[in-house]
């Protein structure tokens, strides 16, 4: 394990144990005040915790409470660079001095310093911005350049702090895949209430709830069948997985998904994945569907396997897959399990990734 | 780029022509009978800055201000002012940072004790210094005893002038780190930067505008310093005898030369002025 750390904070009611693998990324879901921000405040050295120990790469970093020995490492010495929602590059450095900052703090000569932070600025699509101030950058121009500071830095432990949340939605998509370029093989924690980002960024998630882990798992797990209610209610995701074949992802034969490419296209052949919400999905039953004519290019034919109820709908699961109607809907469908029907879905509601 | 996105293009302080136009398009309008009393306001500052140029005697103006005590007193409170400059911004820089960045019980008192001075009759300041560093003062036996005599030399103004002045710089300072806030040094600790490096990369050039100002509003109040300095300094030419005692002095024995003084005395606070001004723009 590269990170474990166990930590309360009674002051915001948190108390967390969580485990970090090496080149892991670990996304941290969660109602607002559920004790995220917290976490990573711990792990930055920012909250001091009333109990706790930390450990990157077998350091202790924070090591305090009864019996402990009152280790609590500078911010500035445990290698845990932080991105948050504002880029908050520094003002009165234009983007590379900025990228260049982190090296420079740790002795790096100016020149090799400036050489990395070129490269860094290339590596995230932005190297032709060197020389502009933060205030002649975009939202999504000044966050890439704050990960490519905060890479720069060479952090043990990258801390994400819902780096996508400031940025217009046109911009999402491209930042979260420079970001999952550049998270690939580092060890993460990004901080999240988007499903998508915990998807697509990272390998688990664990779901905090009033300061507590509720739930943790792989994240296609987590996200597709939610144990908590938060997970449940932000997630409850439909992912299904295939290969990219003529721009759709191909489940199996007849189940070709189409939907709207989130970031670069993947190449034919490639693992590609499709997500849509519950709350997207219409159900027919199966006589109905033969005279369907209309804009929805997916439709899955598929058995009702479990009806759940849920405030004031009705999920009802097929396999793997979920759909929401309302409770009259239902009963006008007279959905049981067992009952076969066609699940329907505008292709503008479903989003692929190559994975 | 997006339209949405384009807005984040928008430089981060307006130019000066689109700051005015913002200016003219006030949604609310400022009640007008406020003219009255705020012309009255005006009139009643520079009517007698009018005045006292309107007394100036032109045909002597250049022998007066050149004559041997003008010249001394001159340069001695531009040398005296400067050197109490610099030993506001080395004491003060620290204090206004502890004072912004630190949280602890008796804060709150703290800040007000160092901000007496400020409210403080000069002539009290200057005579609390004597009692401290005087001859027999408090550290004066001491430091009469290493052979140091502070009070009546031209160290004895510096101190004054540091006295009542340190508070202005310190108000201004910590007022602009309250206002950049922690957020960037937080993001340069991350980094790996150990304090003295976000303090010297961060933190100064960051504050640097209120620096400036706080700097500059620190030497006006030196330059214009008298009751602490007469009190405590005395009142001996070329080493002790500032411009504000000159023309204290003067005004007795000939008021020309003291109206001439004053002059030269308010073309530096216009020009310093000047300064804090374009410094708070550069912000």
């Amino acid at each position: 394990m590269s990170v474990r750390f166990s930590a309360t904070v009674p002051d915001r009611q948190v108390r967390v144990d969580l485990e970090v693998a090496d080149g892991e990324t670990l996304a941290v879901l969660g109602p607002n005040g559920s004790g995220k921000s917290t976490v990573l405040g711990v792990l930055a050295g920012l909250v001091r915790p009333q109990s706790g120990r930390i450990t990157l790469d077998d350091r202790v970093l924070t090591d305090v409470g009864p019996g402990a020995p009152g280790v609590q490492v500078a911010p500035h010495d445990r290698r845990t660079a932080l991105l948050g929602q504002d880029a908050l590059l520094f003002p009165h450095l234009d983007a590379l001095e900025n990228v260049a900052f982190g090296p420079r703090s740790r002795g790096t000569d100016r020149r090799t310093a400036r050489a990395d932070a070129q490269r860094w600025l290339d590596e995230l699509g932005v190297g032709d911005l060197a020389d502009r101030r933060p205030g002649q950058l975009s939202g999504g121009q000044a966050q890439r350049v704050a990960v490519a500071r905060a890479l720069a830095a060479e952090p043990r432990l990258l801390l994400l702090d819902e780096p996508m949340a400031a940025l217009d939605v046109a911009v999402q998509p491209a930042l979260r895949q420079v970001l999952r370029r550049v998270l690939q093989e580092r060890t993460a924690i990004v901080v999240t209430h988007d499903p998508l980002d915990a998807l697509l960024l990272a390998d688990r998630v664990v779901v905090l709830e009033q300061g507590r882990v509720v739930e943790s798992g792989p994240s296609t797990d987590v996200l597709a069948r939610p144990r908590s209610a938060f997970a449940g209610r932000l997630a409850g995701l439909n992912l299904l997985r295939g290969t990219w074949r003529d721009g759709a992802v191909h489940v199996r034969d007849g189940w070709d998904v189409h939907g709207r490419v989130e970031g670069t296209a993947p190449e034919p052949g490639h693992d590609a994945i499709a997500a849509f919400r519950p709350q997207a999905v219409a159900v027919y039953r199966d006589a109905a569907r033969k005279t369907l004519l209309g804009s929805p290019r997916n439709a899955f034919d598929v058995r009702v396997t479990e009806l759940e109820p849920r405030a004031d709908l009705l999920r009802v699961h097929a396999g793997d897959l979920a759909a929401d109607v309302t409770v009259q809907a239902a009963a006008e469908l007279e959905l049981v399990v067992g009952t076969p029907v066609t699940f329907v879905v505008k292709a503008t509601e479903v989003a692929l990734y190559g994975l | 780029m997006t339209p949405a996105g384009a807005s984040w293009r928008r430089p981060a302080s307006p130019s000066r022509n689109s700051r005015q136009a913002v200016r003219s398009q006030r949604p609310v309008d400022v009640p007008r009978w406020l003219f009255l009393p705020a012309l009255l306001g005006a009139l009643f500052v520079l009517l007698p800055l009018v005045a006292i140029v309107a007394k100036v005697d032109w045909g002597s103006f250049f022998s007066l201000v050149t004559s041997e005590g003008s010249r001394a007193a001159f340069w001695l409170s531009l040398r005296t002012s400067a050197a109490s400059t610099l030993a506001c911004v080395v004491l003060g820089v620290p204090m206004a940072l502890l004072l912004a960045r630190w949280d602890f019980p008796g804060l709150g008192l703290l800040r007000s004790l160092v901000l007496i001075p400020l409210v403080l009759p000069p002539v009290v300041g200057g005579l609390a210094l004597l009692y401290t560093f005087g001859r027999r003062g408090l550290l004066g036996e001491s430091l009469d005893a290493l052979g140091i005599q502070v009070a009546f030399s031209t160290i004895a103004v510096v101190m004054a002038q540091t006295f009542v002045a340190m508070p202005f710089l310190v108000l201004s300072l910590e007022g602009a780190l309250r206002t950049a806030g922690d957020r960037f040094e937080v993001v340069a600790a991350s980094l790996g930067a150990p304090p003295t490096t976000v303090f010297r990369r961060i933190t100064l050039p960051l504050v640097l505008p209120g620096l400036v100002s706080g700097a500059v509003l620190a030497f006006a109040r030196s330059l214009g310093e008298f009751g602490a300095t007469i009190t405590f300094a005395g009142s001996l030419q070329g080493r002790t005898r500032t411009l504000p005692l000159e023309i204290y002095l003067q005004r007795e024995t000939d008021p020309d030369a003291a109206v001439a003084l004053a002059l030269v005395l308010l073309v530096v606070a216009v020009l310093v002025i000047g300064v804090a001004r374009h410094g708070r723009t550069a912000l």
